[in-house]
C-alpha cells in the first residue's frame, strides 16, 4: 500500500460479491450470497465448520470458481478476467493460508523474498533488506530468518506466512483462520499485529475465522454464513444481539458467554 | 498502490537541482524501485557537508521506496554529512521511521562463517556414522519383528500382504515382460551376429539360456522392481512419517515395523522370484523369435539344445538371487521412508536416494553371489 494523495478516503468498495452460488455435487454451500467489503476495513466471515468460509475465501482469490454469481475485486470481473490482468491483481493481494503453506525447500527470509523475486527486478541486495524487515515486521527474531519451516512453531509459521503475504505490500489481505491452532497468548500477540499492519500499511483485510476472541478484538464488520446463506452482517455488537437462532447459538454457546463475559467485564 | 503506477511512464525521480538542492519525485512504489536503485547507485550527490532534499514531488511511498530512502540516508549520514529532508509528509516519516525500526530489530549480519576443512571432514564423519548406527538399529529391529512375525504367524498382516502382493508383484508383470523380452531378443541378435560366420549358431541357445536365466532375469527384475516399489515404499512412509501417522500408529499400540515393513519385505520376498520366472520364460521366448526369424533354428530344435546344454544349477541360482534382491529392496525403501525428516522436500530426497542405493546393493551383492559362486566351481 503506497502513501500518497492519490488515495481517496471515501467508502470504495474493494471486493464485491454479487449472488454468488456454490454447489459440490448435491451439496449447496452457497445459495444467491452479496456483500461488499470497504477499503481500508477488517471484514471478517464467521460461520460453524462446514458453512463455506473457506470456500467464499478460496473463490475471492480466484483458487475457485463459483456456480454462479460474480466477484469483483477493485472493480473488476475476476471471472471474465485473462492471465495477465490476473497477475496483476495477485500482485495486489497478500494471502496468508490457515497451515501458512510456506515453502519446505526454502528458508524463511527466501520465502518472504518469492515474490519479489517474481515482480520485481530488484537487485538481490534489495530484496533481502526487503524480506528481512517484513520479517521483523511480523515480530519474528532476526534468527528466525534462516531457519527452514519445519524448524518454527506453529505461531512463528504464521508469522513467517504473514511476512511472505505482505511481502509486495498488497492492498488487500486475505487471512484464512490466522489465529487457529495458536495459544491464547500467541493468538492474541497476531491479532495486534494484524491491527499493527493494517494501520502501517493501510491494509484492507478479509478474514475466516471461529476465534471470538479476535472477532472482538479486530473485526470492523462481520458476516456470518450459515444454511448456505449470509444469516447477518454488522459490527460484532450488533450481531450478538440478533435474534436469530444460529446466530444466538454462536454466540451464547458456553465458550461464546465466557467471551462476552470477560468483554463486559473490561468495560 | 493505485492503477495508474503500472504505467511503465511514470517513474521514480531523483535529480539535482541549481540551487544544490538533491528533487525526488513520483512514484516511490514497488514496480519501480528496480530503476530508482540504479539511478541512486550513481547519483551525483553534491559534495557539500549540508544537504537539502527535498521529497516534495513524491507522490506515493511503499515500505520499499521507504526503505530506500532510508538506506540512501543512512549511507549519506555514514559518510558524516547532514542531511535535511525537506517537504516530508507526516505519512511518509511514519513509515521511515517503521522500516527503519524494522531494519534496526530485523537485520542480520552474513551467514556464519563456513567451517573449516578439518571440521567439514569430522562432522561427515559424524554424520555418516550415525547414519549407520540408524541403519543398523533399523535392521535389527525389522529382524527382532521378522522373528516374532515367525513365532506368532498370526501378527502377520494378511491383508496388507495381498495388497502389496498385488501391487507389487501382479502389477509389474506387463513392464518386466516388455523389458525382459526386448532384452532377449538384442541378446540374440548380437550373439547371431557374432556366432553366424564362425558356424556357432546352435550356440545362441546356450548365450541366452545362460545369460537370461543366471543373470539378466533376476538383475533387470530387480531393478525396474527397486524403481518401482522401492521409490514408492519410501515416499508412502516417508510421507506418512511427515503427517504423523506413524507416531499415531505408535500411540494406538501398532507397530509400524509390523504393519508396513515386514508385509513388504514378505510380498516381495514371494512376488520377486516369480516375477524372476516370468522373466526368464518371456526373455528365453524373445530370444527364441529372433533365433528362428535370423539363424533359422526352429523352436523344436531350440528347445531340445535348450532341454540339454542349459543345467538346472543356472535357473535356482537366478531364482535363489531373488529374494535376496527383495530383502534389500524393500529393506532401503522402508528404512529411507522412516528416515523422512519434516518437510515435503525430504520425501523427495529420500526417495531419490532409496532408489539409488537399492540398485546399488543389488548390483553389488550380484557381483558377491559371482565371486563365491565361482569359488565354488558353479
Amino acid at each position: 500500500m503506497a502513501v500518497g494523495p492519490l488515495r481517496s478516503h471515501a467508502k470504495e468498495p474493494v471486493v464485491e460479491v454479487h449472488h454468488l452460488s456454490t454447489r459440490f455435487g448435491a451439496t449447496v454451500v452457497h445459495e444467491d450470497i452479496s456483500l461488499t467489503i470497504y477499503r481500508g476495513e477488517l471484514f471478517a466471515v464467521i460461520g460453524a465448520s462446514g458453512s463455506g468460509k473457506t470456500t467464499l475465501l478460496r473463490e475471492m482469490i480466484h483458487l475457485q470458481r463459483p456456480d454462479a454469481g460474480s466477484i469483483r475485486i477493485f472493480g473488476q470481473e475476476t471471472n471474465a478476467m485473462g492471465t495477465t490482468e490476473l497477475r496483476r491483481l495477485r500482485r495486489r493481494c497478500g494471502v496468508l493460508f490457515q497451515e501458512g503453506a510456506l515453502f519446505s525447500a526454502l528458508t524463511v527470509a527466501e520465502n518472504a523474498a518469492v515474490p519479489l523475486r517474481e515482480y520485481t527486478g530488484l537487485s538481490g541486495r534489495l530484496i533481502q533488506e526487503l524480506a528481512l524487515i517484513k520479517i521483523a515486521l511480523t515480530g519474528l527474531p532476526p534468527e528466525s530468518a534462516r531457519k527452514y519451516p519445519d524448524e518454527l512453531s506453529t505461531g512463528m509459521r504464521k508469522r513467517a506466512a504473514l511476512a511472505r503475504a505482505i511481502a509486495l505490500d498488497p492492498e488487500l489481505l486475505f487471512l484464512d483462520e490466522p489465529t487457529a491452532g495458536l495459544d491464547p497468548i500467541s493468538a492474541g500477540g497476531l491479532d495486534a499485529l494484524i491491527q499493527h499492519l493494517k494501520a502501517w500499511l493501510g491494509l484492507t483485510i478479509v478474514m475466516v475465522t471461529h476465534d471470538l476472541d479476535t472477532l472482538w478484538r479486530v473485526a470492523d464488520r462481520v458476516a456470518m454464513l450459515g444454511e448456505g446463506r449470509i444469516l447477518a452482517i454488522g459490527t460484532m455488537a450488533e450481531l450478538a444481539r440478533s435474534k436469530e437462532p444460529l446466530i444466538q447459538a454462536f454466540f451464547q454457546g458456553r465458550r461464546g458467554v465466557k467471551v462476552k463475559e470477560r468483554r463486559w467485564n473490561q468495560k | 498502490m493505485e492503477e495508474e503506477t503500472f504505467a511503465k511512464d511514470v517513474e521514480a525521480g531523483i535529480s539535482l537541482g541549481e540551487d544544490q538542492v538533491v528533487y525526488s519525485s513520483g512514484y516511490w512504489t514497488l514496480p519501480h524501485l528496480a530503476n530508482l536503485e540504479r539511478r541512486l547507485a550513481r547519483f551525483p550527490w553534491p559534495k557539500t557537508p549540508e544537504l537539502i532534499w527535498d521529497l516534495g514531488g513524491i507522490q506515493a511511498v511503499d515500505t520499499g521506496g521507504a526503505w530506500l530512502l532510508q538506506r540512501t540516508l543512512n549511507a549519506l549520514q555514514q559518510e558524516g554529512r547532514r542531511v535535511v529532508l525537506r517537504r516530508l509528509s507526516p505519512a511518509q516519516a511514519e513509515l521511515m521511521r517503521m522500516v527503519a525500526r524494522s531494519w534496526a530489530e530485523g537485520h542480520i549480519s552474513a551467514p556464519p562463517a563456513q567451517p573449516g576443512r578439518l571440521e567439514r571432514i569430522g562432522l561427515l564423519v559424524w554424520r555418516e556414522g550415525i547414519q549407520l548406527q540408524e541403519a543398523l538399529a533399523f535392521l535389527g529391529e525389522s529382524v527382532m519383528t521378522l522373528l516374532r512375525t515367525f513365532a506368532r504367524p498370526r501378527t502377520l498382516r494378511l491383508q496388507a500382504l495381498l495388497k502389496r502382493l498385488e501391487l507389487d508383484g501382479y502389477h509389474s508383470l506387463p513392464i518386466i515382460g516388455l523389458l525382459l523380452f526386448l532384452v532377449g531378443t538384442v541378446i540374440a541378435y548380437q550373439g547371431a551376429e557374432q556366432l553366424r560366420p564362425l558356424g556357432a549358431d546352435i550356440f545362441v541357445v546356450d548365450l541366452v539360456g545362460i545369460s537370461m536365466l543366471r543373470e539378466i532375469a533376476p538383475l533387470v527384475t530387480a531393478i525396474v522392481i527397486a524403481g518401482r516399489s522401492g521409490a514408492a515404499y519410501t515416499a508412502e512412509i516417508g510421507t506418512m512419517n511427515v503427517t504423523e501417522e506413524l507416531d499415531a500408529l505408535r500411540t494406538i499400540g501398532i507397530s509400524p515395523q509390523e504393519l508396513l515393513v515386514i508385509p513388504r519385505i514378505a510380498a516381495l520376498v514371494i512376488a520377486l522370484p516369480l516375477l524372476t520366472v516370468f522373466g526368464d520364460l518371456i526373455g528365453v521366448l524373445g530370444g527364441m523369435l529372433v533365433a528362428f526369424g535370423e539363424l533359422g533354428i526352429r523352436y523344436t530344435e531350440f528347445i531340445s539344445r535348450f532341454r540339454e546344454q542349459i543345467a538346472l544349477r543356472h535357473y535356482l541360482i537366478g531364482i535363489g538371487k531373488a529374494p535376496v534382491f527383495a530383502i534389500i529392496i524393500a529393506l532401503v525403501g522402508c528404512y529411507q521412508g522412516f528416515q523422512v525428516r519434516g518437510s515435503v522436500e525430504s520425501v523427495g530426497r529420500n526417495t531419490t536416494t532409496s532408489v539409488v542405493q537399492a540398485i546399488f546393493l543389488v548390483i553389488v551383492f550380484d557381483a558377491l553371489f559371482s565371486i563365491l559362486l565361482s569359488w565354488w566351481k558353479l
